[in-house]
């Protein structure tokens, strides 16, 4: 079993799974954040540069709000991203999956100084490893976790089409998956790699070997996908 | 039933039903029918776990029922009414609420800042303890009598301070709030520091001489201001008080259920402190207004706030 997924139960009656982000995917949005955040102070800079010191007082101003504010407000509205982490396909959910919004944004943006501590984000990174969830001090009291969005499939894997076979025994659940799960990744598999791992079940393939084996396994996996 | 079978039986639903996630275009089915569905696609993805189908098949409906449940759960509340509500009733009675962590908070800034004002009179020299001589001399030049300005550079304009003072109030501020985390120490730590370092420059200026360009200074803002750190530092000791003494919860439980008054009590000090910063950039600096309007301004802010805290949205709560 993975310990970086959350269950998170729902008000249906079913459990979703969560996959939790760890701190370095985490520290490299937080990268990309800052450099779009000197890059705006910085854009501010020059345009304010004509209006001399009081131009000064304005690029504080936008200092202020990028620094504290943006972060929150991006994730309180643009569905728990800030840039940095749309580019590395992460998102801020509440602990019970849901889209995270201004409370609990602007608590784990605060919390942020604390975090900090006492230089590069220390406190939170020690805080991270010390729950299960990767939850720095922000998170803690938020009530925020930070996960994989995942939402594009990895493309759909298809079972090779053979003749279904049924199995020379009978197979439990799991044993049923790992045959599914085997046949369904066979074509990102080499052919002899597949067809060394398909001689191993002994039991379903007896004395076959190379591509018979591999045939027969596909055959079976075939027959409990349930295909005609 | 077997994979194959399930899948060619469901696929469509749940093509439709992506494609209704995906899109403001036209929804494949009317949104009223989109918790059913929703609740159709949990049930397949039960199924499909509890019947150990393929992980691929696994995670895409868990990929779905999880886009599903954001869809259907997203809180789409409007909040406009909700700032003057809270401006009006909400934060004084916060405020009201967790009145013994404000009063502690007021103890730690306002005792060494009175007690220091106190002290330079009598022991002038101790000033030189806590401020380097670099530090006086700056404030000599801000304070100075002759000045057109107060509080400030003589070629400093009041834009660029009322910037600085957005950026460096209001940081010290969450900085006071966040130290909360630290069972409390990070908030009592910003709280007397800046409790020490204020009273020191007021007491320092006062026995040099500067008293009415001082307090002149001060006064308009001194009301919001101080008002908001310690504000700021009462929401860090709720915090720091649920991972001190979570009481029933767990510490986690507490820590979460302690937030949600803390920030609502830092959107009232941000308020504060953006107010303060106006008043302390645009008024507190002109010497065109005598010196007794602006202590009288200045006292005048005091009561109000006051009375803001102890009185306003009483009748509502009573309600």
């Amino acid at each position: 079993m993975l310990d970086t997924t959350r269950r998170v139960a729902t008000p249906e009656g079913i459990e979703l799974t969560l996959r939790l982000a760890g701190p370095v995917p985490r520290a490299l949005a937080w990268s990309i954040d800052l450099l779009i955040r000197l890059g705006i102070v910085a854009l501010v800079m020059m345009l304010a540069a004509q209006f001399g010191r009081a131009g000064w007082g304005v690029v504080l101003i936008a200092a202020f709000f990028v620094e504290w504010l943006l972060p929150a407000w991006l994730e309180a509205t643009w569905g728990g991203q800030t840039p940095g982490k749309k580019l590395f396909g992460l998102a801020v959910l509440n602990d019970d999956g849901t889209p995270v919004r201004w409370p609990g944004a602007l608590t784990r943006n605060l919390l942020r100084a604390v975090d900090f501590l006492p230089f590069l984000y220390g406190i939170g990174l020690a805080t991270m490893l010390l729950n299960r969830d990767f939850k720095r001090l922000g998170d803690l009291a938020a009530g925020t976790v930070v996960v994989y969005r995942g939402e594009k499939s990895t493309g759909v894997r298809q079972i090779p089409k053979v003749t279904p076979v049924p199995p020379p025994v009978p197979l439990t659940l799991e044993d049923q998956r790992a045959v599914l799960e085997l046949a369904e990744r066979a074509q990102t598999l080499t052919a002899e790699r597949f067809e060394e791992l398909a001689s191993l079940p002994s039991p379903l393939v007896g004395q076959l070997q190379g591509q018979q084996a591999a045939v027969r396994l596909l055959g079976m996996a075939n027959y409990l996908a349930g295909k005609q | 039933m077997r994979q194959a079978p399930f899948e060619a039986t469901h696929t469509a639903e749940w093509e439709a039903f992506e494609q209704f996630l995906d899109g403001p275009k036209k929804p494949p089915f009317d949104p009223a029918e989109m918790p059913a569905r929703f609740r159709r696609i949990s049930q397949h993805l039960a199924l499909a776990a509890e019947r150990h189908y393929s992980a691929e098949l696994v995670d895409r409906l868990n990929r779905l029922a999880l886009r599903g449940h954001h869809a259907l759960y997203v809180n789409r509340r409007r909040e406009s009414g909700q700032v003057l509500d809270f401006v009006l009733s909400g934060f004084p009675r916060l405020v009201r609420q967790e009145w013994r962590l404000v009063a502690a908070a007021a103890l730690l800034f306002f005792g060494p800042l009175l007690g220091l004002i106190t002290v330079l009179q009598i022991y002038p020299d101790f000033a030189h303890y806590l401020l380097s001589p670099s530090q006086i001399a700056s404030y000599h030049s801000m304070y100075d009598p002759a000045n057109k300005r107060l509080g400030m550079r003589e070629a400093d304009t009041n834009v660029l301070m009322f910037g600085f003072y957005i950026w460096n109030n209001v940081r010290i501020g969450f900085q006071t709030f966040a130290g909360g985390m630290l069972a409390g120490v990070g908030s009592a730590w910003f709280l007397g520091a800046n409790g020490v370092i204020i009273g020191a420059v007021a007491g320092y200026l006062v026995h040099a001489g500067f008293g009415e360009t001082f307090w002149s200074f001060v006064a308009g803002h001194s009301a919001l201001e101080l008002t908001a750190i310690v504000l700021s530092g009462a929401a860090g000791f709720r915090l720091g008080l649920a991972v001190i003494a979570p009481g029933n919860l767990s510490r986690k439980a507490a820590l979460v259920a302690a937030a949600k008054p803390a920030v609502r009590m830092m959107y009232g000090a941000a308020l504060m402190f953006f107010a303060a910063a106006f008043v302390e950039a645009f008024w507190s600096p002109l010497t065109e207004i005598p010196y007794n309007w602006k202590i009288g301004v200045g006292i005048g802010a005091w009561v109000v706030l006051l009375a803001y805290f102890l009185l306003a949205g009483r009748a509502r709560a009573a309600r």
